[in-house]
């Protein structure tokens, strides 16, 4: 984890208690860079949002240091950390029109009224919502008034916008496109976005790095291929994407290949991530689209024996649900083309995978 | 047009076939599945709703029917009702409509005359002093002058009757005058006595439809008009209300005026001298001795009995006050008064009521004011609060509804008085001279102070409950924007609260200005309020009239507040909880 005092945004060692008797936030070291668009991914009470209200100035660090810009803001209010922040329910102020939403912080910092105008006609073009300047927010949808809200975030060019599950209201097609929305005006503008969210599809989609929290900490801290593709512990791996989880005790390790004797005494190959010396218990992950039906891996490759209990039909994809290893919850997923075998229910079947797709993760 | 969706149509009503219903709807009204039009059909399926709705509140809406609206609106119709006048001297209005006002001349001697025989019957059925009391309102003095000449009518009627029983000792007997006035078996005097009737019941608010035992006879009544009209009457009140048998009681001396009058009248002398039934012969001797008989003028008997009714004053006040609905309470209650020549104000030591108004609006702005002032801060507390804490600090906001009104207000007597315990201790630390205590109580200062207090928890409930609903996030993006904590407050958090302020407004002014009880007890002489003087004509001056109609515009001056604030802030906008 990258922890030096060198990016815009630095977390030193944080730690935050509500009570005095637990931690919320655990030791939390975290450089964000200049222009970046990190996530802040993990399942509620993860700490996420405890960290952006941090950042935000509405919660204080019980321990730590947060700098912005490599100064420390633990002591400034948050109205002078000119921070723009998306609420999760947007937190547009109802009695004032969409056009003074915008101008309200461009007030505060006593602009004056042509600058203003020009301002707040620049923001609300920018999420092309400038015929709805004389609304009121109730009056918007959705998606219109997450948009205003957004506007409102970036209309006194702020270099650092915080947003706490922004789409968590909206639809699946409009969570999609303003997604796409959000990205490109991030990058367009340059400014430094830190985004938290409990689905992991946005986090994905939308970011240059990934921090995923759980209890506290952060598991990972990476781009999104890699944090799908070599997670590395068995909380990153269930949590983002598909995965199927297997349960067994190393069986000996050479270099990046390792067996792995699974509970019901059979053995499979793997890569050692989280593992150092035989006899570790371990959980192994695999994606469910990397793994083969009858594989031809070579002569020293080891394959599992599993049994059909379900076959999906999904469109562009087929999901057949496995019994392996003594689970029902393996699944694989396969392509939809011409060639494509269509297993049915009660089949018999070998399935394998290369080692350097299953990673021997922590127990 | 399109179809909803595919070939499989279904009959009847599905979501599919409204969306088709709604296609076809350019050509003709918009039909229901089963082809009638959709209004209807929606109407249909509504009033089954309505008509259980209705039912539910029924109960409640027929007690406060009956306990509620009635009796208001039967007091609010007092505040112009003045049948009074014309009920218990009906003769004498009608009399009197013809005098010109304006003139310094008294009414004609018919219009006392008039006088002589309401106010008879009315004198015996003890209603006269009502109706004094009812005109003293208007014009001070006419009460006593009611009740003074109340006791002397009999004078003017013993003019007569000392005549009539010189000549016979039978107008003394009681079953004399029975058997002469009675019908018996020959005609009665249905209308008559029906008008007799009705004009008791009038005088004296209740039914006279009992048994009475006596019909007058239509002989009699044809030839005595006036004197048979006064015996009914008699027979009426001695059988119904002093339930006493009319044939053993003698009549009233207004019987024998009225006797007088009828044998003085020429028109009349012919029918008397054919008359042959009961009587005659001493109704005919009279008549032949009719010289003998006293002429009264009526006006000089009055005057005699009280001087006032020489003043032609009490004449324009009777006149002017003899309509059935009057505006008079109204104009009094606004310091006005109907004069014989229009409304004018009243003398300057009688006015008192505009005063009164306006005191209490001030002073129900006064509490409203210092209810924000003192309860805003306490409910941002309570809304922002834990939960937990909030209820229990909660409890104690609501701890006085658990006290009696009148613990909490003697106890402000305690605190504020010159030697209680405020002024004890301000002038312990010196900072009131011994001589100089602080005068809180009794006064203005004492009633905004107790009635801030009591009223208080009107105040935050409601504002309470509408800054529980405010989003924490609204002030932290308000923060976030740029804002210092005030500016968030003031120009986000505040504007957002503005409908508790005018819930709890409108609550506390509402409950303020109609206040009695604590503006009672603190309020001395400069701090009571308009419902005080309310209460003062209702339960000690009896002026219910004037108390109806000072409850009116108190009532009127709530709903137009009420209008007026639906009309800036809107009532849509009040929030009495989340």
């Amino acid at each position: 984890m990258d922890s030096g005092p060198s990016g815009f945004v630095v977390f030193d060692r944080v730690q935050k208690s509500y009570d005095g008797e637990t931690l919320v936030v655990k030791d939390l070291n975290l450089s964000i860079g200049k222009g970046e668009f990190l996530t802040m991914l993990g399942p509620s009470g993860s700490g996420k949002t405890t960290c952006l209200m941090m950042l935000a100035g509405f919660e204080t660090a019980t321990h730590g240091e947060i700098l912005l810009d490599g100064n420390p803001i633990n002591n400034i209010p948050p109205h002078k950390r000119g921070i723009g922040m998306v609420f999760q329910n947007y937190a547009l102020f109802p009695h004032m029109t969409v056009a003074e939403n915008l101008a309200f912080p461009l007030e505060v910092r006593k602009l004056d009224k042509s600058t203003r105008e020009e301002k707040v006609k620049r923001a609300l073009d920018m999420v092309q919502m400038g015929a709805f300047g004389g609304r009121r927010p109730a009056q918007l949808s959705g998606g219109q008034q997450q948009r205003i809200a957004l506007a409102r975030a970036l209309v006194f060019e702020p270099e650092l916008v915080l947003m706490d599950e922004p789409l968590g209201a909206l639809d699946k097609q409009l969570r999609e496109h303003m997604q796409f929305e959000i990205t490109n005006l991030a990058h367009s503008l340059g400014i430094t976005t830190v985004y938290v969210t409990h689905d992991q599809t946005e986090a994905l989609t939308m970011s240059d790095r990934v921090a995923v929290f759980d209890d506290g900490r952060i598991q990972q801290l990476a781009p999104p291929d890699t944090l799908y593709e070599e997670p590395e512990n068995a909380f990153v791996a269930q949590f983002i994407g598909e995965n199927n989880a297997l349960s067994g005790k190393v069986e000996q390790i050479q270099g990046d290949r390792c067996t792995v004797r699974l509970d019901n005494g059979a053995l499979i190959d793997a890569k050692p991530v989280n593992v150092s010396q035989p006899g570790e218990r371990t959980t192994i992950s695999i994606r469910p689209e990397r793994v083969e039906f009858n594989p031809e891996l070579g002569p020293d490759a080891h394959t599992l024996d599993a049994e059909v209990l379900e076959f999906i039909y999904m469109g562009d994809v087929f999901r057949t649900r496995l019994r392996v290893a003594g689970r029902d919850d393996f699944f694989v997923k396969t392509r939809n083309r011409a060639d494509q075998v269509r297993l049915n229910a009660g089949e018999h079947v070998k399935i394998g995978w290369l080692p350097q797709d299953c990673r021997a993760l922590d127990a | 047009m399109t179809d909803a969706t595919g070939p499989d149509q279904v009959t009847g009503a599905t979501p599919d076939n409204a969306i088709r219903n709604a296609d076809r709807a350019d050509n003709g009204p918009v039909l229901a599945a089963d082809g009638t039009p959709l209004k209807r059909s929606l109407n249909r399926a509504l009033r089954r709703e309505k008509t259980r709705a209705l039912l539910l509140i029924a109960p409640l809406l027929l007690f406060i029917l009956i306990t509620f609206i009635a009796p208001i609106a039967d007091m609010l119709f007092r505040s112009v009702e003045n049948a009074i006048v014309e009920d218990t001297l009906p003769a004498t209005v009608e009399a009197l409509d013809e005098w010109d006002s304006a003139t310094e001349e008294l009414p004609s001697p018919d219009v006392f005359r008039a006088l002589f025989f309401d106010l008879f019957v009315a004198a015996e059925a003890k209603e006269h002093t009502q109706l004094g009391t009812r005109l003293n309102y208007e014009q001070t003095g006419i009460s006593s002058t009611f009740r003074s000449t109340g006791r002397g009518l009999d004078d003017i009627g013993e003019l007569y009757q000392d005549v009539f029983e010189d000549q016979n000792e039978l107008w003394e007997e009681a079953d004399f005058w029975y058997a002469m006035m009675n019908a018996g078996d020959g005609a009665a005097a249905g209308d008559l006595l029906a008008a007799e009737r009705a004009r008791m019941a009038a005088l004296t608010d209740e039914p006279k439809d009992g048994e009475i035992g006596f019909a007058p006879s239509a002989t009699i009544a044809s030839i005595l008009p006036r004197t048979t009209r006064e015996y009914t009457a008699f027979a009426i009140l001695t059988a119904l209300v002093e339930e006493d048998v009319v044939a053993e009681e003698e009549p009233w001396e207004a019987v024998f005026a009225a006797l007088g009058l009828d044998l003085q009248d020429q028109s009349l002398r012919a029918g008397i001298e054919g008359y042959s039934g009961p009587g005659a012969a001493e109704l005919q001797a009279a008549l032949a001795n009719v010289d003998s008989l006293p002429v009264v003028d009526y006006r000089a008997a009055f005057i005699e009995e009280d001087d006032d009714w020489g003043d032609p004053e009490v004449w324009r006040t009777l006149q002017t006050y003899s309509d059935r609905y009057t505006m008079g309470y109204f104009l009094n209650s606004i310091d006005l008064q109907l004069t014989p020549d229009g409304i004018q104000s009243r003398p300057e030591d009688e006015q008192i009521y505009i005063l009164l108004f306006q005191r209490t609006l001030i002073m129900s702005m006064a509490i409203t004011l210092s209810c924000i002032l003192l309860g805003y801060p306490i409910a941002f507390l309570l809304a922002n609060l834990p939960l937990r804490t909030a209820n229990v600090l909660m409890i104690l906001v609501l701890l006085p509804f658990w006290t009696s009104l009148l613990v909490r207000t003697s106890a402000w007597k305690v605190l504020l008085q010159q030697q209680g315990v405020i002024n004890d201790i301000l002038v312990w630390i010196g900072l009131v001279d011994d001589a100089n205590r602080l005068v809180m109580i009794n006064n203005q200062t004492g009633t905004i102070i107790a009635m801030t207090h009591i009223l208080l928890p009107f105040m935050i409930l409601p504002l309470y409950s509408v800054m529980k609903t405010i989003p924490p996030a609204y002030v932290r993006a308000a923060k976030s924007l740029g804002a210092t904590d005030w500016t968030a407050f003031w120009r986000v958090y505040f504007p957002n609260s503005v409908p508790g302020i005018g819930a709890g407004s409108i609550l506390v002014f509402i409950l303020a200005i109609g206040y009695y009880i604590t503006p009672e007890l603190v309020g001395g002489t400069t701090g009571v309020f308009i419902s005080n003087r309310i209460a003062y004509h209702i339960s000690s001056s009896l002026n219910w009239g004037l108390a109806a109609a000072l409850g009116s515009i108190l009532l009127a001056a709530v709903l137009i507040l009420y209008w007026t604030y639906d009309r800036i802030v809107g009532i849509d906008n009040v929030k009495l909880g989340g």
